[in-house]
């Protein structure tokens, strides 16, 4: 083979490979990725039954029930409004009432509750998930130290 | 006092480090000699200023001196010594200071070993390295200083973090710094080498080196990492493709390319453009890496003590050393002398494969932990992308790749026979095959997924070894003779053989662990049994127990199998004292490479919420990497990549390059 036909050979080779990954990025962008929801954004837009999507906000005060065994319901809020969730697994350390949560799941067929499969609260006591605090604000209840 | 010496020496680094960014230039351009050899003086200094600056905040934590803003906000009194010592870099201020002195440590290397390396290459070398130094102490002094006081002084520090409480935060940090710095040495190069727009073998086999240096410490930090999330989250996962784990793994993956191109540019001259190119792209990472991990601006399960408004700093340094480096390439790339010819199938061509999927499968971890910045810029929804995009993304690419590697050692430089290798590894794959059989056979509804990828992990394995065996003339000669043979090896063959071999051991360890651990959750009270695995585990209940800064309930487990008791499991729920933080330990008890994992939830009436994990073979997966990077040292410790002897090994290399 001359230089040219083995850079040519290369270059398809690149391409190929390239191409592949691109199709399964567009792929997997289109079918893998979780929406993040605030509890205002669920009541303005419906989210249909069975979507997966984050939801975050503050854990609602009271709200935090034990059911049978390891099942436990609570709320989250952004003051404005509230979802029920319920989760059946060990929560985090630092899952308090009032804390920011963000939860992982769909909601159930034909009902309004949120069934979450995943509860994330945060390693550090004073660190709020991000996409809470941007829709706290939005809400206009940050109470966060300025920025 | 000791702390405003710490602070001062810090503004003398910087002085020099600015001195040490410039004159060198100059020199090279006049053929200064004398300016020249001001670099590697400079360098030494500036390692020393830095080291004197972290000695002083080493020391105001380990006196426990709390008018220094950032001991009071991270550390305590009663904190035992090694958390104390290992808190200076558990912060931000402290670890960008870590940061920096791994930066001069390495300078200063390049000092102390280059006194064989091109006057003019040195000295520019040096000067790249100063311009990160300058950038990155003035981010430190500016931004994030680490000596501030505070008056009046508090009598009581505010306590480290409590997950950071742990022997992970000693290690860790160093070593994943130890990487990603460590590709600065191969970056500065790369600019100096653009600078001086020349490079050649012998560049290659100086950044050689540094690259093997920076991967192996990055291996075993990344490891390391994984596995300190594993039992300390209590979350049961070792991987969670978090923006930060992936900052991380960028930086591996391309060092990954850069280390295998580099290779065949020492040996061949080939792929000049691309190994620089390369070079600057994994500094670059890391660069993007510092910054993700550092600014918070993804949410991350690992986020410590991050700081947006500071993490816009280094997006400026991030900006002008990637943009400025990418400038200098297209600039000066074509200048580059093209080198040795070789066919596609060849040691070279397998080379090229393996850099062409491992660049792509940065690419793709790349868009996926940046998507959600961008498209939050354009659109304003919040994503986040998961491991199911990786799975789905990473994985196809790597499957092709980890089925050719035993194919590369065995090919021939220049031009292959790829038959007379397929034929050399016949027995490789005939006992991957074995395998996959076996698994589907002794795994009752095992998919078959998890057989191929376990196969596969045994053809990695299978093939090292056989790399191995024809190197030491498998087939040709008698035993006796082999042995002699694989003891005159050199020891770069080993390196590789083990960093394969161990790139299968981690693969079978994480399909295996996939594909046939078992999770459940419940609540027991004491007495109760749980059943895991092959294993039975009965609750004994709770009980307090009192650290040196914490308390904790203890849940106590007893493991047996068929009826026999032979261990005990102890989870434990800890209330850290000084910041009331509520922490989850967990209990792991490792038996033969697979582990019973048991994590402690609340109180309930109906008993303690447990989660059990049986987790077969984990150990894998981190057994894999210590070999990966036993395998780098044993390549450093190679006679032809010996820092100090570059010149000597010239001759040897090229005719051992024309041998094999």
């Amino acid at each position: 083979m001359t230089r040219k036909q083995k850079r040519l050979a290369v270059i398809a080779g690149g391409v190929g490979v390239i191409g592949v990954a691109v199709l399964l990025v567009l792929f997997a962008l289109q079918e893998q990725i979780v929406y993040f929801h605030s509890p205002t954004d669920i009541a303005e837009k419906q989210v249909s039954p069975g979507t997966r999507i984050r939801l975050g906000g503050l854990v609602a005060e009271n709200s935090v029930t034990r059911g049978q065994g390891t099942e436990v319901a609570f709320a989250v809020t952004d003051t404005a409004n509230t979802v029920n969730i319920t989760y059946n697994g060990i929560l985090p350390d630092l899952f308090r009432e009032g804390q920011g949560v963000v939860v992982e799941g769909a909601f159930q067929p034909g009902n309004t509750r949120f069934v979450a499969d995943t509860v994330l609260a945060k390693h550090d006591e004073t660190y709020m998930p991000k996409e809470v605090a941007d829709s706290l604000k939005e809400q206009g209840v940050w109470q966060g130290d300025g920025e | 006092m000791i702390v405003e010496l710490g602070h001062y020496a810090l503004v003398m680094a910087l002085a020099v480090a600015l001195l040490q960014s410039v004159l060198p230039v100059i020199g090279s351009v006049r053929q200064d000699a004398g300016l020249m050899a001001m670099a590697p003086a400079a360098a030494v200094t500036s390692f020393f200023l830095v080291l004197l600056a972290f000695a002083a905040l080493t020391a105001s934590y380990v006196t426990s001196d709390f008018s220094v803003q950032n001991v009071w906000e991270n550390s305590h009194s009663l904190k035992p010594m090694i958390y104390k010592i290992s808190g200076v870099w558990g912060n931000h201020e402290g670890s960008m200071l870590l940061w920096i002195l791994i930066l001069v440590f390495f300078s200063a290397l390049v000092a102390f070993f280059g006194g064989n390396l091109p006057a003019a290459l040195k000295a520019n070398a040096l000067a790249v390295q100063a311009w990160i130094t300058s950038a990155f102490l003035l981010f430190v002094l500016l931004t994030s200083n680490p000596f501030q006081r505070l008056t009046p002084a508090p009598i009581e520090g505010r306590d480290l973090n409590p997950i950071l409480q742990d022997v992970g935060l000693a290690i860790h940090p160093p070593l994943l710094y130890l990487g990603y710095v460590g590709f600065s040495i191969c970056f500065s190069f790369a600019v100096a080498a653009l600078i001086d727009g020349r490079i050649d073998a012998a560049w290659a086999r100086w950044v050689r080196p540094w690259t093997l240096a920076a991967w192996t410490a990055l291996t075993a930090g990344i490891a390391m990492g994984s596995y300190w999330a594993y039992y300390e989250l209590g979350w049961g996962g070792w991987w969670f493709w978090d923006p930060v784990e992936n900052a991380s793994f960028m930086p591996w993956l391309a060092g990954t390319a850069l280390l295998h191109s580099a290779l065949v540019m020492e040996k061949r001259e080939a792929l000049k453009i691309w190994t620089v190119l390369l070079a600057i792209i994994t500094f670059s990472l890391s660069l993007l890496g510092t910054f993700l991990v550092r600014s918070g601006v993804l949410t991350s399960v690992h986020a410590f003590a991050t700081d947006p408004t500071r993490g816009v700093f280094i997006l400026g340094i991030l900006v002008i050393f990637i943009g400025g480096a990418f400038t200098l390439f297209a600039l000066r790339a074509q200048s580059l002398k093209h080198g040795g010819l070789f066919a596609p199938v060849s040691r070279e061509g397998a080379l090229v494969l393996n850099n062409l999927f491992l660049t792509t499968a940065t690419l793709t971890v790349l868009v996926g932990t940046l998507y959600p910045l961008v498209l939050e810029a354009l659109t304003g929804s919040k994503i986040s992308v998961g491991p199911p995009f990786f799975n789905l993304t990473f994985g196809p690419l790597m499957v092709p790749l980890l089925l050719a590697v035993p194919f590369g050692p065995l090919l021939a430089w220049k031009r292959g026979d790829l038959l007379a290798v397929c034929q050399r590894l016949y027995a490789a794959a005939g006992i991957s095959l074995l395998v996959a059989l076996a698994v589907v056979y002794f795994s009752t509804g095992a998919p078959v997924m998890a057989a191929l990828g376990i196969a596969i992990g045994a053809w990695l394995i299978c093939g090292s070894l056989t790399d191995l065996a024809y190197r030491a003339g498998a087939g040709r000669a008698g035993l006796p003779v082999m042995w002699q043979r694989l003891k005159g090896l050199p020891r770069s063959a080993f390196g590789t053989a083990l960093a394969h071999f161990g790139l299968g051991v981690s693969v079978i360890g994480i399909v295996a662990v996939t594909a046939f651990s078992t999770e459940q959750v419940m609540t027991l009270k004491p007495g109760e049994q749980a059943v895991s695995g092959p294993f039975a585990l009965e609750f004994e209940g709770l009980r307090p127990n009192t650290g040196p800064n914490y308390t904790e309930l203890q849940g106590r487990f007893a493991v047996s199998r068929d009826g026999a008791q032979f261990a005990t499991i102890t989870a434990a729920k800890r209330v850290y004292t000084a910041r009331r933080m509520p922490t989850t330990e967990a209990g792991i008890l490792t038996i033969g490479p697979s582990q019973l994992y048991v994590a402690l939830g609340d109180e309930t009436p109906d008993g303690t919420v447990v989660r059990i994990w049986w987790k077969p073979w984990v150990t894998f997966i981190w057994f894999g990497t210590v070999f990966m990077s036993v395998g780098g040292i044993v390549s450093l410790l190679d006679r032809r990549l010996r820092v100090g002897a570059p010149a000597a090994s010239k001759a040897r290399a090229a005719t051992a390059g024309q041998a094999t």
